[in-house]
């Protein structure tokens, strides 16, 4: 842990960061600018994890171990929304959330 | 004030001030450059957390590797001096009401919640450690995630390659 910060201060940051992931996942029309606000919620509960096992179980590393796998996660989900999105604008054009309404190509 | 305490207030400011930026900006590039200071900050508060080997994952993979992934399906999809045009007032009364209850109840839960620290020896996070445990099956081993997940990675490769190439016989069924 570091000296002088408690582990609330972590915890405010990552909050903060996590709601404006979810402000910016309702707000934006976007479906390229709604997968950057889903990385910032992810890595918001990254930051929660390591916290959590650095101030108050230092002796284990589980919330290292579930961190690692989250950001693998991550990077398994970017590339299939990216492919998803890339195959969207070929046939519709454009990438807004609204013209994708039908299932159908 | 001593440096690391400084660090950590320069660090989260910097985080809180580029996500909000990412979010609002109305060029998508810029957006991504955002996400990409945000992505780094992070990285620098778990070298601030003694967890080198998560900071180095965390800068190749996100900022070296998704970021790079944003930044070219953009240019595949937009024109560089493309603006968005701004949320309807619904969208973003919806939005930022959502966010400022959101984070006052989870506020509100965390400051009023004591954590007590615990003060048992820190376990040396080194590649060792890392690798011993990931690869062990037994108490606190975590070799069947990790088989998982290369299945899982697997799978979104060959998903990826799928879903995006280009159709060269319309007719023959996939």
């Amino acid at each position: 842990m570091i000296e002088g910060i408690g582990i609330e201060h972590f915890l405010v940051v990552s909050t903060l960061m996590f709601f404006t992931g979810i402000c910016g996942f309702i707000i934006r029309r976007n479906l390229i600018t709604m997968l950057m606000s889903i990385e910032l919620i992810l890595n918001s509960v990254n930051i929660n994890f390591l916290v959590f096992n650095r101030y108050l179980y230092p002796d284990q590393m589980q919330g290292h171990f579930f961190s690692l796998f989250i950001v693998g996660i991550a990077a398994a989900e970017a590339s299939v929304a990216i492919a998803l999105i890339i195959n969207i604008y070929r046939s519709l054009q454009n990438i807004d959330v609204e013209n994708v309404n039908e299932m159908k190509y | 004030m001593s440096l690391s305490v400084f660090m950590f207030y320069l660090l989260s400011g910097i985080i809180l001030t580029f996500s909000v930026m990412s979010v609002t900006t109305r060029r998508i590039l810029r957006a991504a450059v955002y996400l990409l200071f945000v992505l780094v900050a992070t990285s620098g508060l778990y070298f601030l957390l003694k967890y080198e080997f998560m900071a180095a994952v965390q800068l190749t993979l996100y900022a070296g590797g998704i970021v790079v992934l944003i930044i070219f399906s953009i240019l595949l999809t937009h024109h560089i001096s493309h603006r968005f045009t701004r949320p309807a007032l619904m969208n973003l009364l919806m939005g930022i009401g959502t966010a400022v209850v959101g984070s006052g109840l989870v506020l509100a839960t965390l400051l009023t919640h004591s954590f007590k620290a615990n003060n048992a020896a820190e376990l040396p996070v080194d590649m060792s450690a890392i690798g011993n445990q990931l690869l062990s099956t037994g108490k606190n081993g975590y070799v069947l995630p990790f088989e998982l997940i290369s299945i899982l990675l697997l799978a979104a490769m060959i998903a990826a390659i799928i879903v995006a190439k280009k159709d060269k016989n319309k007719n023959s069924e996939i």
